[in-house]
Parts: C-alpha cells; sequence; structure tokens
C-alpha cells in the first residue's frame, strides 16, 4: 500500500493522477452535482486514470442516474471522452455493444467503461450486468454506490444498508427502517461469475482506486469496480464532510476494500484498529433514529456484527 | 440464385448479404429460425467480419445494437411478440438517438392468454415508437425488404422494423431469389456514420433534453418520417431497376381501377386476399386490394390516391385496439374522411386463426356491412363464456 508522505508524493512515478496539473479532468466542473459529491468525484477520478492508462482511447457508457442527470442536460456536457446514455437498467449491454463495435471495426486500443449508480447496478442492470459478467465481454463496469436512488429522492436499494432511514424506508413507531436480512453483495454475485478482476474502492482512498483502475484497464475481458460514494442529501450530512464519511465506512469495516480475480478474493485493504460502526453512523442523520430515547434495541449490535464479519471474511486485520 | 429456402433461411442470407458488424439476439418463437441461420453464416466463416452475441433477454439484444450502431457498426437484431414488449423501452431509445438499427419482428400474438401464432398485435404495440415499420408479404418480400431497410434506414438515420408474418412466412419453404453479394454490394454501399463514440470527433450521444429543446426533438422525428415517405419509394424503386423485381414502395394496389370495394390489408394475408378477389371479380365482382407496405410513416396521400372513387373500404387487420376495435381501419378511416367511401373494420387472424378463401369470399359478397366485424368468431363459445356485468356499484342498470 501506498503511504501519503512528502517523499512519495514528489516521486512522479507515485503521484496520483488527480495531483498531476495536466490531468484530464474528464468530467469537467461546471456540472449539476450537489455540493460535496461523493458521486462526481468518484467518476471524475475513476476516468481520468483510465483516460491516462488508455492515452485517451475510451468511450464511456452511462446508466440513467444523477451522474447522467448532473453531468450532461442539453446543450451543456461536462464530459471530455466519447460519450453513450441509453436507458436505467441497459448499460452492461450498450458496453457490449460499443465494445463489439470496436473489435469488429479493428480498433483494438479503444476501451469501454460503462457506470451506474447502485439502482442501475444491483437492481434494474443486473440482468444485463450478470449477461456481461457471463460472456466475459470486454469492458470494466463501475458502480459509484450512495445505497439509494437519490436522483429520485432517496428511496431503498438493494444497495442500502439494514436499518436505513429511507424515503421508502421511513421509520415509525414498531418499524425500524430498511429490514435486516434484506440487501445484496454484487461484488461477489461479479466474483461469482469468475470474471477475470474485481474490486472495491472508496473516494477516501483515491490512490488505492486510481490502482484498481489501472489494475483494471491492464485486463481484458469483465472487469468490474465498485466504488462507495457517500451522497450529503440522501445520508444527512454537511457537504463538506464526504470524504471522511467514507474514510469512516472503511475504518469501521463496514465496506471492505478488497481485490479478487478469477473469482479468489486475492487482497485487501487492512483496518487498523477498527472503529466502532457507532462513530460512522452517528455521521448521519439516516440513522439518527438509532440513536436516542426511542432507539430500537439491538440495532447498533446488529450494524456491528456486520463490520465484524467483514473484517474476518475480507481478512482486514491483515493476512494478505 | 434461386433457392428452395425457409422464410426465415430467406431473411438470414439477405442480413448477411447486408454485411452487419454485429448480430445480437434472445431467441423467441418465431423469429428463432432467423438468428440460428445467422449464428451458423458467421460461424462457418460465410458472413465474415460480424459480431455474433447471444445474450441474456430481449432488453440487452437491442441495448447491444444500440451500442455497436452508435459506436458506427451495422447492427442487426430480431425478435418476436413478449420479447418486443420486454425490450421496448429500448425500441423508443433506438428511435430517439436516431440509430439505424434493423431489426425483424416476426409477428406473433401478445399474451396473456399465451399464443405463439400470428398476428400483428406486437407491431402495433410500437406503432408509434419512432420506427419505420415495412410490411412484406412474400418471403421473396421479406428477403428484399431487409436490404432495403438498411439503406432506408441509414438515409433517414431511423431505425427500421420489417414485420414479417411468424409462422405463415418465417417457417415457410418457397421459391426465393437471393440476389449476388455483387449486386447488393452496389445497391447497398458499406456504412458511413452519422454518429460514433469516436475520440477525434467526440459527442456526448442521449444527452436528457430539457423542455426547452424536448417538443423540437420530437416534432423533428415526425417531419422526418414523413420525409421518409418519399426515401421508401424511391428506395423501392431503385430495387426494382436494380434487382428487376418490384418489392416495397409504399403501397402496392391490385385492381384497384373501376372497384367498388376496396380490400386494405397488411402482410401475408394479402395472397389469399387476391386470390378470393381474382375469383369473385371472375363472377363479376368489382373488388380490388390495396396492399400496405410502409405502416409508418403511414402513406396517408398514397392511399387516399389509390382508393380513388371506390363505395367501400374494408380494412383487414390483424390486430385489436380492445376498447376501441380496429387499429388500422381508424387510421384509414382518418385518412379517407372527405371521401364518400364507407371504412369497415374487420379484425381477422387473431392468434393465427385461420383466414380461408371461403371465409373471405361469404364475407365481401354480403349485402350489409356492419361497421366493426371480427370475421371467424365462434359465437356459440362467446356466448358461453360471456357474463355480462349486471349491475354497477351504485346499484343501477347498467346500459347494454
Amino acid at each position: 500500500m501506498t503511504t501519503l508522505t512528502i517523499g512519495n508524493r514528489l516521486d512522479k512515478e507515485d503521484t496520483a493522477v488527480q495531483s498531476e496539473h495536466d490531468r484530464k479532468n474528464t468530467l469537467t466542473s461546471g456540472h449539476r452535482a450537489c455540493q460535496g459529491c461523493g458521486e462526481a468525484l468518484g467518476a471524475r477520478c475513476v476516468i481520468d486514470a483510465a483516460y491516462k492508462a488508455t492515452n485517451g482511447k475510451i468511450a464511456v457508457v452511462n446508466a440513467t442516474g444523477c451522474l447522467e442527470v448532473f453531468s450532461c442536460i442539453y446543450p451543456e456536457n461536462s464530459w471530455q471522452v466519447p460519450w453513450l446514455h441509453s436507458l436505467f437498467g441497459n448499460a452492461p449491454a450498450v458496453a457490449t455493444g460499443v465494445a463489439s463495435a470496436f473489435r469488429v471495426s479493428g480498433d483494438n486500443d479503444m476501451r469501454v467503461i460503462a457506470q451506474g449508480g447502485d439502482g442501475a447496478t444491483c437492481d434494474i442492470g443486473m440482468g444485463c450486468l450478470s449477461g456481461m459478467f457471463d460472456r466475459n465481454d470486454d469492458v470494466l463496469y463501475v458502480c459509484y454506490d450512495n445505497q439509494a436512488y437519490m436522483n429520485t429522492g432517496v428511496q431503498r436499494s438493494s444497495a442500502t444498508p439494514i436499518y436505513t432511514r429511507t424515503a421508502t424506508t421511513l421509520p415509525t413507531a414498531g418499524y425500524i427502517g430498511n429490514a435486516i436480512g434484506t440487501g445484496k453483495n454484487v461484488p461477489e454475485i461479479a466474483m461469482a461469475h469468475g470474471i477475470p478482476y474485481v474490486a472495491t474502492a472508496s473516494i477516501a482512498n483515491i490512490r488505492d482506486m486510481e490502482e484498481k483502475v489501472l489494475k483494471a484497464i491492464s485486463i481484458r475481458g469483465a472487469r468490474y469496480l465498485h466504488v462507495h460514494v457517500p451522497c450529503p442529501l440522501g445520508w444527512g450530512y454537511q457537504p463538506s464532510e464526504t470524504i471522511r464519511v467514507a474514510r469512516m465506512a472503511v475504518e469501521c469495516g463496514l465496506f471492505p476494500l478488497f481485490e479478487a480475480e478469477n473469482g479468489v478474493l486475492v487482497g485487501s485493504t487492512p483496518v487498523d484498529n477498527p472503529k466502532p460502526v457507532e462513530e460512522y453512523l452517528r455521521t448521519q442523520r439516516r440513522f439518527a433514529h438509532l440513536f436516542g430515547k426511542n432507539a430500537p434495541a439491538d440495532a447498533i449490535e446488529a450494524i456491528q456484527r456486520i463490520a465484524s464479519g467483514n473484517i474476518e471474511k475480507y481478512k482486514l486485520s491483515g493476512g494478505f | 440464385m434461386l433457392l428452395q429456402l425457409e422464410g426465415s433461411q430467406a431473411i438470414s442470407r439477405a442480413i448477411a448479404l447486408c454485411r452487419p458488424g454485429v448480430i445480437c439476439a434472445y431467441p423467441i418463437t418465431p423469429q428463432t429460425h432467423i438468428v440460428e441461420d445467422l449464428g451458423q453464416l458467421i460461424h462457418s466463416g460465410e458472413l465474415k467480419n460480424c459480431d455474433y452475441i447471444n445474450v441474456e433477454s430481449e432488453m440487452a439484444a437491442l441495448s447491444v445494437t444500440i451500442g455497436s450502431q452508435a459506436a458506427g457498426v451495422r447492427s442487426y437484431t430480431a425478435t418476436s411478440s413478449q420479447g418486443l414488449l420486454y425490450m421496448i423501452e429500448a425500441v423508443y431509445n433506438a428511435s430517439g438517438l436516431e440509430l439505424p438499427i434493423v431489426m425483424t419482428l416476426g409477428n406473433r400474438a401478445i399474451g396473456s392468454p399465451i399464443n405463439i401464432w400470428n398476428d400483428h398485435s406486437d407491431a402495433m404495440s410500437v406503432r408509434d415508437a419512432g420506427w419505420i415499420m415495412l410490411f412484406p408479404e412474400t418471403n421473396q418480400e421479406a428477403a428484399d425488404l431487409h436490404i432495403q431497410a438498411f439503406k432506408i434506414a441509414e438515409v433517414v438515420k431511423c431505425p427500421v422494423m420489417v414485420c414479417v408474418d411468424g409462422f405463415i412466412l418465417t417457417h415457410a419453404y418457397e421459391r426465393v431469389d437471393i440476389p449476388s453479394q455483387e449486386i447488393v454490394d452496389d445497391f447497398l454501399p458499406l456504412y458511413k456514420p452519422h454518429v460514433s463514440l469516436d475520440t477525434k470527433n467526440q459527442l456526448a450521444i442521449g444527452t436528457m433534453v430539457p423542455p426547452e429543446y424536448f417538443m423540437e426533438v420530437r416534432y423533428l422525428a415526425h417531419k422526418r418520417q414523413s420525409e421518409a415517405l418519399g426515401i421508401i419509394d424511391c428506395v423501392g424503386k431503385k430495387f426494382q431497376e436494380k434487382f428487376g423485381r418490384q418489392s416495397g414502395e409504399l403501397i402496392r394496389t391490385y385492381n384497384t381501377e373501376n372497384a367498388d370495394t376496396i380490400i386494405i390489408a397488411m402482410g401475408s394475408v394479402l395472397g389469399t386476399i387476391k386470390d378470393t378477389v381474382d375469383e369473385l371479380n371472375a363472377q363479376g365482382g368489382k373488388f380490388g386490394v390495396v396492399s400496405i407496405v410502409s405502416y409508418r410513416p403511414f402513406p396517408a396521400e398514397a392511399i387516399k390516391a389509390a382508393i380513388g372513387n371506390a363505395k367501400r373500404v374494408v380494412v383487414l387487420e390483424k390486430a385489436l385496439a380492445v376498447g376501441i376495435g380496429g387499429i388500422l381501419s381508424k387510421e384509414v378511416e382518418l385518412v379517407l374522411r372527405d371521401t364518400k367511401a364507407k371504412v369497415v373494420s374487420t379484425i381477422v387472424g387473431l392468434g393465427g386463426r385461420i383466414i380461408t378463401k371461403k371465409m373471405l369470399a361469404d364475407y365481401l359478397l354480403q349485402d350489409h356491412y356492419e361497421a366493426e366485424v371480427f370475421l371467424g368468431l365462434n359465437n356459440e363459445t362467446v356466448e358461453r363464456e360471456h357474463k355480462s356485468i349486471k349491475s354497477c356499484c351504485c346499484k343501477q342498470k347498467v346500459n347494454q
């Protein structure tokens, strides 16, 4: 793992793409994302890194969602790369078609990235995503996971954590919020397809995320990157806190950073002295009902068990 | 070359001659033989430089072709019935993005109740989706229209759906002339994309369009379709010039001059209609036929001109808009609203119900026509199964 010591920063080879003065800025300023948007930051970092790794030979397919809406309202466009938006649930299939067209045209240097939020990825586009994985199509799919349907006003998705307050899981007397025992782990679903590369990343660790993008670009076939991107509006925290909230999710074990190749876990970022999940949960209004006088018993413990389970499962105490 | 071919094979050979770069499909009866045959042509090396992609759903099938066509490669897919409904969001998307994809629709009924046989319900469900929709009458025309479809699509910048009657055409063996590669290459040059995901000419395709521009976008699509009427006609004539047979164009007329009664229909049923009309006219009848080839754009002027002074227009259609009745007949009625012709809506052949010459002859020879007829309906079944709503929630008697 790289560190952020002065020495590393001065060494050109170890410099983050984001810190380079001549980075492409593929998602350029002027778009309409909210202040502190984790997804905007994640998408810019991912596509900038991919742009650099391919010498600009990339095309991006975007699913419907916040990222599409805030970046590209006619006649304005923030994208500095060839970009295609078709529908909410079909981005992986559209990307398959784009990759196929490049191959047939003999344009083998051109690489394809598909991207969408957790709704597009884990819910409505799941069939197309699984099909793209199944055929091992030459597409890097990036999911920016902010854990609910933010674009439509914060409704539950299958990536919404348990006990979360969303517009469709509003806690009331006798109802604690998004039910325990629900949700799906899409990076593991991707791994179950046996595709060459699967990784998770956080916008709190840009160097790590960039490295994973570079690695993904160096591989042909279906690849999946799942990026944790906090949403100030949907989660209920100050826009200035996005990176801190993202970092806390990693540091408590709720969002494990790992890599898998051909379906096998090959590495994870250790979490030294994991923080209690309570500290992370307290930063966000979507978990406010878990605290105070009327707080349900055992809710924090249940979430802590998930974090502890992750620490063991992904060997976050070290072991790689 | 004249070959004894199944309709699906004739279509797949025609597609192969058009040199597509990406073919993508998900199986659904009765479209399957087309994509099976194309798969063989590609995997055997007969069709070169073409990617064949097996996908997990119709939504993916059309979405893959949206991606490949947007990236600048001639692309093709095929579907039927439920499959068309499953991809309907992408159907609208493809035309909105102005992508000249060609898709075969093996026409089949829509459930429930599930039914795999032929009618036009599937095509009618996307009649407003902004695609050009062509209906061939024979297997020869089905093959020919696919060659024309790529040309029309690429000139108009609009996807084209060739609507081929399931089983009746797709599964019937007939003698079909498959043209040479040279003549097709001459008719249909290599695809020069008007958009692509090119790094040199960087575009954002498929952006959100706000109210300030949206109406113009929709109006321009409509305007372009009306201009497409001329293109379809021109491409059909050019085809005849080059290939030596009439296929396509907007409509075709048969014995319409001096006809009292003109029958309007689309697709394979026209063969049965023309045979019936021949027999009736031999006994002194005055029947003519108008075949609609281009259903979208709708050739209103051509239909009006072809009807001339006929007293009665019998529209035979294989689809039903529940709650209002015929679909094609309503459109014909609108076109003929300023004429004296009386339009009769006749629903036939739903879900593969057989249409015979005798049935048509008996129907056409009657003196009095109801405004709306379900031809071939078994009234005994209807009376047995129909349970009339006797009263409303307010306990008042319902008007029957």
